[in-house]
């Protein structure tokens, strides 16, 4: 995809000046196991422009984790391999560099929040500490400037009494004030990207919107860009601007989020979108949540045609025959469908 | 800031010291522990009774004013001999844990982040150090190194470079697998991944977010390493292989009296006694260190 057609989709004021924030291009990464090749990521194509949210979905073992992770180069390697592809970051090719350029742009540029809060802060530190540390490694502040920072970081993201809290340790925060504090730590060094993977999962329900809350707040203060990583289409449809679906490693359908859900091009978006527990329905027909019948295929010898045909109530012969290309059906909005026009 | 204060504020030194308290036990091993050194270390200024003065007239004679621990066979003062003892048997067993803890560190974590080959080697030459029996070969080194080391930097220095490095050399395998384990445990924590997207180094993962979490059963294995250091040190001198016989380490002073049990049993108890108490009360005194040294665990 080019920046022109995006920038035709939805305008986003920086994207006609020079490369984009972030663009990730036939990207494999692939997992040696005992079996063979396990193609986690399997030609992977994202873009994210400045001050965007993209938001990533797709079901558990779909690649998302992996792609985001792989930004950073945080999978273990070995057993991953990033076999092909590039990821720009702002036009500069982050798959050759070397561990220690890699650590300059860690927190510094991109940002990364983790799923599980419970247990993605050291114990044996402050959390005042820990915000501090990015903060001193990339722009070697003084112990004393750092935990000013730091507090200044946990007022920003909404903790009450920060000059207090902030000589507190993790286990005296709660969950949702423990996600706060991991936001506060990956942006404490501005990064132009926030990648958040499965912010919310870990979260109660009211906890995860005060969460998704934050991080638009952030954004808009901050003018960064967010990817936010998910399974959840709740919460896509109440974050995301632009939204990409993966399945089995691999892009199927990519849109602004209205067009998503008014108009899903791709089969598996659908089921996606018909699998949403909805209360008003349940209540007046007794109906049984829909479910997309059949498993994911594996990843160590994926279909040769279509990935998602074993499951597509629209399968056609043609479609087990070669992979469908991801297209632009309607302008910016791709997908990986030969018949995405009949079917949406 | 007019927060209700539930309790004072205190620095995560004062946090550990507040726990440190609670532990009754170890409070009370630190002060026995506390007097024991300081009774080696300032004891001897004060006691100033010469620990080779001979007098035949007191040759085994019990406790008494003169004497609050009673005489040897030659009629030399305990009490001023278990103080000098002392302070080489604590500074064996200190010093020999020093080297056993910094070897186990070093392997056990390497061996815990490389992994792979490097870890089994590594593994390999430890398990291979356990399964060493240990007393005969340190009898046989001292036998064999003793000599040519005093000839070099003279026979007190000499002696305790040996028996420490040696004792420090066969008591690193437990630390080094408890290191090991908690790094393997530990590397996969989230929070080292979080650390990592943050651009963390790996010097600085090691040392700052898996290292200090290992601490807690390292300090434990610290301590029991000491008292192992000063057994260890007691039976070499009893054996006859420790210091020379003129040096009244603990280990030394029992050596020279188990043959007089029958005649002069305080000769015996008192050095024994120190043993006792010094290992018991480093035991307990790692106990509460844990604890202290625990955020996580709630006292």
């Amino acid at each position: 995809m080019s920046a022109a057609t995006m920038a035709a989709a939805a305008p986003p004021p920086a994207a006609a000046a020079g490369p984009r924030l972030l663009e990730i291009a036939g990207l494999k990464v692939h997992f040696r196991t005992d079996d063979g090749w396990v193609r986690a990521v399997d030609g992977v194509d994202i873009g994210v422009d400045r001050g965007e949210t993209l938001c990533v979905v797709g079901e558990s073992g779909c690649g998302k984790t992996v792609t985001a992770m792989t930004i950073l180069k945080l999978i273990a390697m070995p057993p991953g391999k990033i076999v092909a592809g590039s990821i720009l970051w702002q036009g500069r090719d982050l798959v050759p560099l070397g561990p220690d350029q890699m650590r300059a742009i860690r927190a510094k540029e991109i940002g990364f929040v983790f799923q599980e809060p419970m247990t993605s802060l050291n114990p044996v530190y402050t959390v005042g500490e820990q915000i501090a540390e990015a903060v001193r490694q990339h722009e070697g502040l003084s112990r004393r400037a750092a935990r000013d920072r730091a507090a200044e970081m946990l007022r920003l993201v909404n903790i009450p009494n920060p000059q207090r809290r902030v000589d507190d340790y993790p286990h005296q925060f709660s969950g949702g004030m423990r996600q706060r504090v991991m936001i506060a730590m990956a942006l404490s060094c501005n990064p132009k990207l926030l990648i958040a993977d499965e912010p919310t999962t870990a979260l109660d329900v009211t906890i995860q919107a005060q969460i998704l809350d934050l991080m638009q707040e952030m954004k808009e203060r901050l003018g960064m860009a967010v990817l936010l990583i998910t399974h959840a289409m709740g919460v896509v449809a109440e974050t995301a601007q632009r939204v990409v679906v993966m399945y089995a490693g691999q892009v199927v359908e990519e849109a602004p989020v209205e067009a998503l859900f008014g108009r899903p091009m791709h089969p598996y978006t659908q089921g996606l979108i018909r699998s949403i527990p909805r209360l008003d329905l349940a209540a007046t027909e007794h109906r049984r949540l829909e479910a997309i019948p059949g498993t994911v295929p594996s990843l160590l010898n994926p279909p040769a045609g279509c990935r998602f045909a074993a499951r597509c109530r629209h399968a056609i012969p043609a479609c087990s025959a070669a992979p469908p290309p991801l297209r632009e059906v309607t302008p910016g909005h791709l997908a990986a469908c030969i018949r995405a026009e009949e079917i949406s | 800031m007019a927060a209700p204060a539930a309790r004072k504020r205190v620095g995560p030194w004062g946090e550990a010291w507040r726990r440190f308290r609670k532990h009754r036990l170890a409070v009370v091993s630190a002060v026995v522990l506390a007097v024991l050194i300081l009774g080696v270390l300032v004891g001897p200024l004060f006691w100033t009774l010469p620990i080779d003065e001979i007098d035949f007239s007191a040759r085994l004679a019990g406790p008494s004013w003169a004497h609050p621990l009673g005489n040897d066979d030659l009629g030399q003062d305990l009490l001023a001999r278990i103080m000098y003892g002392g302070r080489i048997s604590l500074a064996v067993g200190f010093a020999a844990m020093a080297v056993a803890v910094t070897v186990g560190v070093a392997v056990g974590a390497i061996a815990g982040m490389a992994g792979g080959k490097l870890d089994a080697v590594l593994m390999w030459v430890t398990d291979l150090f356990l399964s060493l029996p240990q007393l005969p070969l340190l009898l046989l080194i001292i036998y064999l190194f003793r000599d040519s080391l005093k000839e070099v930097v003279g026979p007190e220095v000499g002696v305790f470079i040996l028996i420490v490095t040696i004792i420090g050399l066969f008591n690193w395998m437990q630390v080094a697998r408890l290191v090991r384990a908690q790094f393997f445990s530990l590397r996969e924590k989230e929070f080292v991944e979080a650390a990592r997207a943050l651009g963390a180094s790996r010097w600085r993962l090691v040392t700052r977010h898996i290292l200090p979490n290992a601490l807690g059963p390292v300090i434990v294995a610290a301590t029991i390493d000491i008292a192992a250091a000063i057994i260890a040190e007691s039976t070499l001198s009893f054996l006859g292989l420790g210091f020379p016989p003129d040096i009244p380490t603990w280990g030394r002073l029992l050596f020279d009296a188990k043959d007089n049990l029958d005649f002069a049993p305080h000769w015996a108890i008192f050095p024994g006694l120190a043993i006792f108490l010094t290992v018991v009360s480093i035991n307990f005194l790692g106990d509460g260190l844990r604890d202290a040294l625990d955020p996580r665990r709630v006292i």
